[in-house]
């Protein structure tokens, strides 16, 4: 169990520490000592974050076990790329288009988990993997309706408008915007959920409601997320939003832990850094271990920390000063 | 003692509820005044869980009707019964094993004003003083005994006019029995009418003032817990004299 309790102003300081942080990972880009590769992994690696954090909403937190996380994250690159080419690239539309990404995706979160947010675990698993599948044959086939989007060639022509600043700028948002959630009465009343739906309902929570606006909400930060992937990488493949794709971010939350804010970001940097490094760190010959090295980075961890690296606890400065929660 | 019941809380007339094909209760009828306590006593099967939990809408009844305070509240969900001022404490305590106890009871009262918390759980450790001490613990560390103050504890943080106790005795030892129903007494008294169902017929006898009794879905005897007491067939089937 934590013991101590923190009397400074944690969280201030850790907004000083993050803004240095930040300035200094600027200035080591603008001087290109990152290269643009490096810088274009960094912003990987947010948009892994705001994704994972989504999904950390919904099956950390409120205990819906979803594997279609990556369709939201498909619709709301799509969505965005649209807003953004047909009203032409500026700093608005992409604004525009990342609304529009979340607002998107929430709203066919929140068609869909009505009646599939009735089944449970493995149910619901299936019931979402089956959603991503025919998301993804939709933007395979894309063109057929809406030229643009490309069908399976891909969509092209979406202009670079996101960078490290932006990523970051929205990641800092998602963390906050989450921690002051799951941490409020809501927090409580989704984390209930997930511990004993009947039990919630008998203490008079509506749980269906709960359900769907975790699974609504998360599904938005896919969709934020999906609209700045979609102006940093400028490409849009279908095969980037399959159902393999939810499966890599279900690893980044189940390895950061469960229901840990501090556990996804963590977990999504160092994810995607490992491997984009091992890409570097291992000569050409053996470059195919790679697909071997990572899974068994995954059953090492799952039998020694099966509770992720933070097990459902958080950084000092993420915790509000009264609760100090375990989960 | 507070025996004649003026106002009627809870009226449940010919309640039926099936499982697929199978009929768990075959339209019973049974009431609970204001300020009672009225139990369900019944073997294994007997269908005293479903009726609770047809009247808190954790089960959809398929036919009957159920009123608290005049209002229909059969098909209604469980989350909106609970508004009404009815809790069930749910068979097998459940309680958020992962949170504190302290979380426990704020999600006990998540419907009410947060104004009034704290001076509910103030209330509530006068009859569970041991969670007062327990408050930053997660419940997962509680003994079983603790596990029922809890849960009962966490029903009474919304504030019920009546509580529904599904087993509360269940894997407790006799002492820990004697002290959860000297509890049960107690908020009855402080005003709580309480709705239990037990299989531990001599204790829920003790602190009723009317019993029902329940066999293979339907309502067999009824009357007060005295006149009970001396039933043969209560003697013989239920307190094994």
């Amino acid at each position: 169990m934590t013991g101590t309790r923190r009397r400074l102003s944690p969280g201030w300081l850790a907004l000083i520490v993050t803004v240095l942080a930040y300035a200094a990972l600027q200035t080591l880009m603008s001087t290109k000592v990152i290269n643009p590769y490096w810088q274009q992994v960094a912003g990987l690696a947010g948009i892994m974050a705001v994704s994972a954090l989504g999904l950390n909403l919904v099956y950390g937190y409120t205990g819906q076990f979803s594997l279609g996380h990556a369709a939201f994250y498909g619709i709301g690159a799509y969505a965005s790329a649209l807003v953004t080419r047909s009203l032409g690239p500026s700093i608005w539309t992409l604004l525009l288009g990342i609304a529009a990404g979340a607002v998107i995706a929430g709203l066919v979160a929140f068609l869909i988990g009505l009646p599939i947010l009735r089944l449970r675990s493995d149910y619901l698993a299936i019931a979402t993997l089956g959603f991503g599948i025919i998301m993804k044959v939709l933007f395979d086939n894309s063109d057929a309706v809406i030229p643009m989007m490309g069908g399976s060639a891909g969509m092209t022509g979406i202009a670079r408008l996101t960078n490290f600043a932006w990523v970051f700028v929205f990641a800092l948002g998602a963390t906050v915007v989450l921690r002051n959630l799951v941490f409020s009465s809501v927090g409580r009343a989704l984390v209930s959920v997930r511990e004993d739906e009947l039990a919630a309902e008998a203490v008079g929570i509506n749980t269906t409601k709960y359900k769907t606006l975790g699974f609504t909400l998360g599904c938005m930060y896919a969709g934020v997320a999906g609209a700045l992937y979609a102006h940093l990488y400028a490409y849009l493949n279908p095969f980037n939003f399959d159902f393999l794709k939810s499966i890599d971010v279900l690893l980044v939350v189940v390895l950061g832990g469960l229901g840990s804010i501090s556990g996804t970001l963590v977990a999504a940097v160092a994810w995607t850094f490992l491997l984009e490094g091992l890409r570097v760190a291992l000569p050409a010959s053996i470059q195919d271990w790679r697909m071997v090295i990572y899974p068994l980075v995954m059953v090492v961890f799952m039998i020694f920390r099966p509770g992720g690296l933070f097990s459902g606890t958080e950084f000092g400065f993420l915790k509000p000063r009264s609760a100090r929660r375990r989960t | 003692m507070t025996q004649q019941s003026n106002g009627v809380l809870l009226s449940v007339k010919d309640l039926v509820v099936s499982y697929g094909a199978i009929r768990a209760l075959h339209g019973i009828s049974f009431e609970v005044g204001e300020g009672e306590v009225v139990t369900l006593i019944g073997a294994n099967g007997a269908g005293k869980s479903t009726t609770l939990n047809a009247v808190s809408g954790l089960v959809r009844p398929s036919g009957g009707e159920i009123r608290f305070l005049g209002r229909r509240i059969d098909g209604k969900p469980g989350h909106a019964i609970v508004r009404l001022g009815l809790t069930q404490v749910p068979e097998g305590r459940r309680p958020f094993l992962g949170m504190t106890v302290r979380e426990n009871l704020q999600l006990g009262a998540f419907n009410r004003p947060k104004s009034e918390i704290s001076e509910t759980m103030d209330r509530v450790f006068k009859s569970f003083p041991r969670l007062k001490e327990r408050l930053g613990q997660t419940a997962g560390t509680l003994s079983g005994g603790e596990l029922q103050m809890l849960a009962m504890a966490r029903g009474l943080m919304a504030r019920p006019r009546l509580m529904m106790l599904d087993e509360p005795s269940m894997g407790l030892s006799p002492i820990l029995v004697q002290e959860i129903f000297s509890i049960i007494s107690e908020i009855n008294r402080q005003g709580t009418s309480i709705l239990l169902v037990e299989q531990n017929a001599y204790m829920a006898l003790r602190v009723a003032h009317r019993v029902y009794v329940l066999e293979t879905g339907e309502v067999v005897l009824s009357g007060t817990a005295a006149e009970l007491r001396e039933s043969p067939r209560v003697k013989s089937a239920y307190l094994g004299e």
